[in-house]
C-alpha cells in the first residue's frame, strides 16, 4: 500500500447502519445507498451494510422504485392522450407508454381511440426502454408476455425487497410457484401479479409476501417461508 | 411589571420545572406512527408534542415547480388550534410560514436531493401541544421521519434550543423560559458531519456567553441524536427479534 493510504472498514457485513454512519475509509467504491466524501464512505439510509469486492453498499429497509432500462414492471394506466398513456409504475416518476410502443402498427387518432386498447385502471406488464431522470420513463408492451394483465390479483411490496422475493437465481420465487401451485409475475417496481387455483392458496400467497416484506433482511428467509407454507397447509388439512 | 419579578432560576440552580441548568426535558420519539405516510414520527419533549409526516420522493404537482437537477423539499409547520392556551386560528400565521421555511432550510443540507430530480419531498409538521422548543423538536422529528421514509440523507439533524434565563445559560427552554427569559437560541446540528444547519438568536449575549451557550447546544444536540437513533433502532426491533429467534433455534 502506498504510504499513508488507509484502508479501513468500520462496519461488519449485515450490520444495521443509519444515515451518516461512517462505513469505510480508503480506496473503496461507493455503492447503492451510500455517499462519498473524500475517501470516506457513509451510509445514506437505514439498512444493512454490504461489502462486496471493494464496493460498499447498503441494502435499504425502505425505498422507492427508480426505473432502470430493461426492468420489467407492472403498471396501472392513469391517463391517456390521443397517442399515449400515462402509467403509474409505483415510482416517483410516472411512465409513458406510446401507441407505437404498444401496438403493432400506428393508429389514426381521428378514427380510433386509444382507450380501445388500454383504458384507465387497466393493469399491464411492460418493460422500461428509456429513462435518464431528465425525462419520464418510457415503456414498451411489445414482446414476450407483455401487455394487459387479465384476472389474478396484485400485491405490493417495498421495491427494495424485490431481489429477496426472487432469491438467488430465482430460488424463492420458484419455490413459491411450486409449493403454492400458482402463476406469479414479479415487477421490479414491487408489484406482484399472481393467480392461484383456490382462494386459500391466494390468501396464503399474500401472507407469504407480507412475511417476505417484513423479514427480507434476515438470513434464512427461504427456509422460514417454506416452514410457514408447510404449517399453513397442515392447518388446512386438519 | 409583575412578570419581571418572576424568578425562573432558584438560588440552588433549579429551573421552573425543577431541571438543572443543562438538563434536557424528557424526550420520547416514536417512529412509524402513521400508516399512510411514507415516513412518520411523533416527538414529545417535555410538554411539547408534535407529529411529523413525510411523503416522497413523489411526483410533483404542480409540475412547473419541478427542479431539473434536484428534488424540491416542501415543508409545512402548523400549530393545531388546541395546541396553545388560547385557541390559535388554524390559518397559517406569519410565524408558522417563517418556521416552515427555516425548518426546511435546516433539513435541506442533510437530504441528498440530487438523487431524485424533478420530484418533491413533502414534510408536514403538526404541533399538537406547544410548550416551547417546537421548531427544534420539529427538525428532530422530521429528520427521523425522513430516515424512516428511506430518503437518502447525509446525516440526521438533531436540534435543541439554548438560552439565557435569569442571567444563566440554560438548555432546552420551556415556554415560560422562552417568554420571560433574556435569550432564546435554537440550534440544529448534524452530529456526524459536525455541521450547524440552523442557528437563530433572539436577545443579546456577550461573546463569552455565546461561546458557552453554543457549546452547550452542540452537546444537547448530541444527546438528542442518541434519542433519534434509539427511536429508529426500536422501530427495527422486530427484525432483531426474528434474527434472535433464528440464532436460538
Amino acid at each position: 500500500m502506498k504510504g499513508g493510504v488507509r484502508l479501513t472498514i468500520y462496519v461488519e457485513r449485515r450490520k444495521i447502519v443509519f444515515p451518516g454512519e461512517l462505513l469505510a475509509e480508503g480506496k473503496y467504491a461507493s455503492g447503492a445507498n451510500t455517499y462519498k466524501e473524500g475517501d470516506k464512505i457513509f451510509s445514506a439510509v437505514i439498512g444493512l451494510a454490504e461489502i462486496q469486492n471493494r464496493v460498499i453498499s447498503v441494502i435499504a429497509f425502505k425505498g422507492y422504485y427508480v426505473p432502470k432500462v430493461g426492468d420489467i414492471v407492472i403498471g396501472v394506466i392513469t391517463d391517456y392522450s390521443p397517442t399515449s398513456w400515462q402509467v403509474d409504475i409505483n415510482s416517483p416518476y410516472t411512465a409513458i407508454l406510446q401507441v407505437m410502443d404498444a401496438l403493432p402498427k400506428p393508429i389514426d387518432p381521428a378514427k380510433e381511440h386509444v382507450r380501445k386498447y388500454f383504458d384507465i385502471g387497466d393493469i399491464l406488464l411492460g418493460e422500461v426502454i428509456v429513462f435518464d431522470k431528465t425525462r419520464s420513463p418510457m415503456l414498451t408492451t411489445k414482446g414476450k408476455g407483455y401487455g394487459k394483465l387479465r384476472g389474478g390479483h396484485i400485491v405490493e411490496i417495498s421495491p427494495t425487497k424485490v431481489p429477496r422475493l426472487i432469491g438467488r437465481r430465482g430460488s424463492m420465487i420458484n419455490m413459491l410457484k411450486k409449493e403454492l401451485n400458482c402463476q406469479i409475475i414479479v415487477g421490479q417496481n414491487g408489484r406482484i401479479w399472481f393467480s392461484a387455483k383456490s382462494l386459500e392458496d391466494e390468501e396464503l400467497f399474500v401472507k407469504v409476501i407480507r412475511k417476505i416484506d417484513l423479514e427480507a433482511p434476515i438470513p434464512g428467509l427461504t427456509q422460514r417461508v417454506r416452514q410457514l407454507i408447510k404449517e399453513e397447509k397442515a392447518k388446512r388439512r386438519s | 411589571m409583575e412578570n419581571d419579578k418572576i424568578s425562573l432560576v432558584t438560588e440552588d440552580g433549579l429551573r421552573v420545572d425543577g431541571r438543572k441548568l443543562d438538563e434536557l426535558r424528557p424526550v420520547k420519539i416514536e417512529v412509524g406512527v402513521l400508516a399512510n405516510a411514507d415516513g412518520s414520527a411523533f416527538i414529545q419533549q417535555g410538554k411539547s408534542k408534535l407529529l411529523v409526516a413525510v411523503y416522497g420522493p413523489r411526483e410533483l404537482h404542480p409540475r412547473h415547480l419541478a427542479l431539473p437537477d434536484k428534488a424540491l423539499i416542501r415543508c409545512r409547520y402548523h400549530m393545531a388550534p388546541f395546541s396553545v392556551e388560547e385557541r390559535k386560528s388554524p390559518a397559517p400565521s406569519r410565524r408558522e410560514i417563517e418556521l416552515s421555511k427555516i425548518i426546511r432550510e435546516a433539513l435541506e443540507p442533510a437530504i441528498l436531493v440530487d438523487r431524485f430530480p424533478r420530484t418533491s419531498i413533502d414534510i408536514f409538521i403538526e404541533v399538537l401541544e406547544a410548550d416551547g422548543g417546537t421548531r427544534c423538536a420539529a427538525v428532530t422529528a422530521a429528520s427521523v421521519a425522513l430516515a424512516h421514509a428511506g430518503i437518502p440523507m447525509r446525516d440526521l439533524v438533531a436540534a435543541c434550543a439554548v438560552g439565557k434565563v435569569d442571567g444563566k445559560i440554560v438548555v432546552d427552554l420551556c415556554d415560560a423560559e422562552d417568554k420571560y427569559g433574556e435569550v432564546d437560541m435554537p440550534v440544529a446540528y448534524m452530529p456526524n458531519k459536525k455541521v450547524v444547519t440552523l442557528l437563530q438568536m433572539d436577545g443579546i449575549l456577550t461573546r463569552e456567553e455565546f461561546d458557552e451557550a453554543f457549546k452547550k447546544a452542540i452537546s444537547a444536540c448530541e444527546k438528542i441524536y442518541e434519542f433519534q437513533l434509539n427511536a429508529l433502532k426500536k422501530h427495527l426491533s422486530i427484525i432483531e427479534e426474528v434474527k434472535e429467534e433464528e440464532s436460538n433455534g
